[in-house]
């Protein structure tokens, strides 16, 4: 990009900055940086600038940069949520590419300033992985990168498994539980059977671990697994602590490129741009929001299109033929608000997530619109293939919302941390009907139990029964429960 | 710092970083890793051995994704998204089945998580190659002949940025500005110096390497095709690392002939098998070409076995190993035979009088994936015949 190109650039930026501002927006400061395309592949795939190093990030920075290579995905822009926040645009972009971006960037930053998940993410997130970082390659001098990578390679394969609700709550450890008088030895009425207080008469011990069941298997396993050293558990607590900074992230994606979406096309309308510029941003913002593949969906225009309904509908516009109307307790139709569209979609950003944000906004009307569906693989004439189920919308909005249950991810619990008196650990995953996948959990298994140090048994269900995988640390062996 | 509007634009030269590079070099060698071990059968396939140079092998390779607690792939509702107008029953993809070339789609279907791995004819000989070595190599001959081996030894101008000698820019860049008069420095292209390396040769040993077929009636199709692969990959490997080995081909039914490498690789099958003729030759060319105090001698032999007068060939093998380096022999066991685990007959005899004797190494082939095993046999350090 010439100096002259930079120049106009930053008055457009400026531009952008004071239109944002005027439309209630909140953003933190930002540092725009132009870089080549390795550099933004290479924040990419690593998440944050100096993040420590594994393979895994090598081989995604490999893919990702052989996509652009070949012309088929580039990344044009990426944000760091920091306070000021860091932005990297594609020194190589055309100019408008770039105004766009900068406008949607400002978009991103107002949602990390003001959306509520973000509250507790550390705002120098930047500088602490590079301080993790540097821990990590203290311990491959000291340890051997071998013995780093191998116990890195544990922890990443069950960095979900955290709590993230951990920053606002304080769990109980052992020692709490001491001082708890066990609750109602005796019956205090005839009626303690249906009570349900019966079960509360057993003894509970007092040294029993966790206390309670615990979702955070890392932080479980930093605290409680008795054979690490001093670096390994370092270790673990620097992966949880970078998962707890890309949790929000993960679980706004939607919305948050919806928002910054809807950010850039109103700040890129209300600027002047010239006829062959308005027609190229016009092109490029709908390449943006274009379906997905078949097989997933595109987040910035599921986002941005159900951003644009509520506002429509806050606005008190005509309802769609399809909508239904909303009514009150005496099913008289619900007045509907007038021009507080823009205000509506202001709180909508600031208070939910994308699983709040699907479950109160996906409307039928949308899910016609957006052409959602939900599809299985099934065999037709031998072949396996991928067929469309349903279109029925709440069916299609409840198994995304299924999906994004816990991230995605099988919600498992620490169960006893000295099973059967043995030190060994029993998990338990939470089933609600969709079964595990049998090589990748017992190759984690395995994983979990070189961190643990003993046995490791998970708890499942499997065909309809109960199913219990115990690994000792070499073979995994499954038994019914 | 931060004026009116809180922004800052900047733009800095980032040609020098390349942080991604070491873990990308680190998930290359977990590749390679991985498909070392199934060499056996990578290079058993028929395309890769009628490939030219410089073609491109994509190789599937799997599991080199971190295991996770996930939920079964292939089981469950989706949720996707289409043009307009789907309904239910509309098929909107296809699973790949196991193992089949998945192409550019590898990797963005659920549930597949193939990663294709894309080498070279030549970077998959090196891999090949990497742990091949001629046994039990001495020093002989007035002839020395070549082995090129490579050392970092030395700076250059140009050069591949992850090889940079960041001290030696450094002072570049501080003695050019400090000619120039200017104060500060900024690194110019033309400062930046790589580490970089010679071509070193290295004395080499002479060596000659008998390679030996039975192209007699009873070879079929399949030992055929082993004996080809045998050899084709024998072939690269000593013209990658040892350029200047000779070979001398022979092939064998009731007579043995020497051939040159074409009629060798193309010679098709007819009559009996007398084996002793094919080392017979051998020991008559040595004797008139390969002095074996000037030469380093290594015959094998790739037959199915069924020969007319194995005793002659134990005594022949026997005076073969007086002077050679390494004697190799492979029989080729189809199906039929494969279910045992004997030698045929002229193996069998073999293997009674050399069970014990390093110097012969006996190996038997049944499958196409045994080639690599056979190879990695006969070519690797033998410390126990060194020590003889």
């Amino acid at each position: 990009m010439t100096a002259q190109e930079r120049a106009e650039l930053e008055q457009f930026i400026e531009q952008a900055w004071e239109t944002a501002i005027a439309m209630g927006l909140d953003p933190f400061p930002v540092h725009f940086e132009l870089v080549p395309a390795h550099v933004i592949y290479e924040v990419g795939s690593y998440g944050l600038p100096a993040r420590f190093s594994h393979w895994t990030f090598g081989r995604d920075y490999h893919r990702q940069k052989t996509l652009y290579e070949y012309n088929i995905a580039r990344i044009y822009e990426l944000v760091i949520n920091t306070d000021p926040a860091q932005a990297f645009l594609l020194e190589n972009n055309s100019l408008l590419a770039n105004k766009m971006v900068a406008a949607h960037v400002i978009g991103h930053s107002d949602f990390f300033k003001n959306n509520t998940y973000f509250a507790h993410t550390d705002r120098r997130m930047v500088e602490r992985a590079r301080l993790h970082a540097d821990r990590i390659r203290q311990y491959e001098m000291e340890y051997g990168p071998q013995r780093v990578e191998q116990f890195l390679d544990a922890v990443l394969s069950i960095e979900e498994h955290i709590d993230p609700v951990e920053p606002t709550y304080r769990r109980l450890k052992p020692e709490d539980y001491r001082h708890q008088k066990p609750a109602l030895t005796r019956p205090t009425s005839e009626f303690d059977d249906l009570l349900g207080r019966v079960e509360a008469s057993e003894p509970t011990s007092a040294r029993r671990i966790p206390p309670e069941p615990e979702k955070d298997l890392l932080l479980f396993l930093r605290d409680y697994a008795r054979d690490l050293e001093d670096w390994q558990r370092d270790i673990i607590g620097i992966v949880r602590e970078e998962m707890l900074y890309f949790l929000p992230q993960i679980r706004t994606k939607i919305m948050n490129e919806g928002w910054a979406s809807l950010v850039h096309e109103r700040i890129l309308e209300s600027l002047p741009l010239t006829p062959t510029e308005h027609l190229e941003f016009r092109r490029m913002h709908s390449s943006v929001l274009s379906p997905g593949s078949r097989m997933s969906i595109n987040p910035y225009y599921v986002g941005y299109q159900i951003l644009r309904d509520i506002e429509r509908r806050w606005n008190g516009e005509p309802p769609d033929e399809d909508e239904q109307v909303e009514s009150d307790w005496l099913e008289r139709p619900k007045p509907r608000p007038q021009g507080e569209g823009w205000q509506k979609l202001l709180e909508v950003r600031e208070m939910e997530c994308d699983v709040t944000f699907l479950r109160k906004y996906l409307t039928e009307g949308l899910v016609k619109r957006l052409d959602l569906y939900t599809y299985k693989l099934e065999e037709v004439n031998g072949d396996l293939v991928w067929r469309i189920q349903e279109t029925d919308w709440e069916k299609v909005r409840d198994a995304l919302l299924e999906s994004m249950t816990n991230f995605g991810v099988p919600v498992v619990t620490v169960e006893d941390g000295d099973y059967e008196r043995r030190g060994e650990l029993y998990l338990k995953h939470h089933y609600d009907g969709k079964p595990l996948d049998i090589e990748y959990t017992t190759r984690t298994l395995r994983n979990i139990a070189a961190i643990w140090g003993r046995p490791v048994h998970l708890e499942t269900v499997a065909d309809g029964a109960r199913l219990i995988f115990t690994c000792d640390g070499q073979q995994v062996k499954q038994r019914k429960a | 710092m931060w004026q009116n509007p809180p922004f800052i634009l900047s733009q800095d030269p980032w040609d020098l970083h390349h942080r991604a590079e070491r873990d990308r070099q680190r998930h290359n060698e977990k590749v390679k890793e991985v498909i070392k071990q199934n060499l056996g059968e990578i290079i058993s396939q028929q395309d890769i051995i009628t490939a030219h140079d410089g073609k491109i092998v994509k190789i599937p390779v799997r599991g080199l994704e971190l295991p996770r607690i996930r939920f079964d792939p292939n089981q469950g509702k989706r949720v996707g998204q289409g043009p307009g107008g789907s309904q239910p029953g509309d098929i909107i993809g296809r699973q790949p089945g196991e193992g089949q070339g998945t192409g550019k789609q590898a990797g963005t279907e659920p549930g597949v998580d193939f990663y294709e791995a894309e080498f070279t004819i030549e970077e998959l000989m090196a891999l090949v190659f990497e742990d091949l070595h001629l046994p039990n190599l001495q020093e002989k001959g007035r002839k020395q002949v070549m082995a090129d081996t490579t050392q970092f030894n030395t700076i250059a101008r140009k050069g591949p940025l992850s090889n940079i000698d960041r001290k030696r820019t450094l002072l570049e860049a501080y003695k050019r500005s400090a000619k120039e008069g200017k104060p500060g420095f900024k690194i110019h292209a033309d400062d930046r110096r790589f580490r970089s390396w010679e071509v070193v040769p290295e004395p080499q040993r002479n060596a000659v390497i008998f390679a030996m077929r039975d192209v007699s009636g009873s070879m079929g199709e399949f030992e055929a095709y082993i004996c080809r692969s045998f050899y084709f990959w024998m072939l690269r490997f000593l013209r990658t690392k040892y350029t200047n080995t000779e070979i001398v081909f022979i092939t064998c039914h009731t007579i043995a002939k020497e051939v040159d490498e074409q009629e060798f690789f193309a010679a098709g099958d007819s009559g009996g098998t007398k084996l002793s003729e094919a080392y017979k030759l051998a020991l008559d060319i040595i004797d008139k070409r390969y002095s074996p105090r000037e030469w380093n001698i290594y015959p094998f032999l790739f037959s199915d076995g069924y020969n007319w007068g194995d005793h002659e060939v134990v005594q022949l093998v026997e005076q073969m190993a007086s002077i050679s380096n390494l004697i190799g022999y492979g029989e080729i066991a189809d199906e039929l035979w494969g279910h045992t685990d004997a030698f045929a007959p002229l193996g069998q005899a073999l293997y009674e009088r050399f069970a014990n004797d390093p110097r012969v190494v006996l190996v038997r082939i049944t499958n196409k994936e045994d080639v690599w095993p056979a190879l990695k046999r006969f070519f690797s350090k033998h410390p126990e015949v060194e020590q003889l």
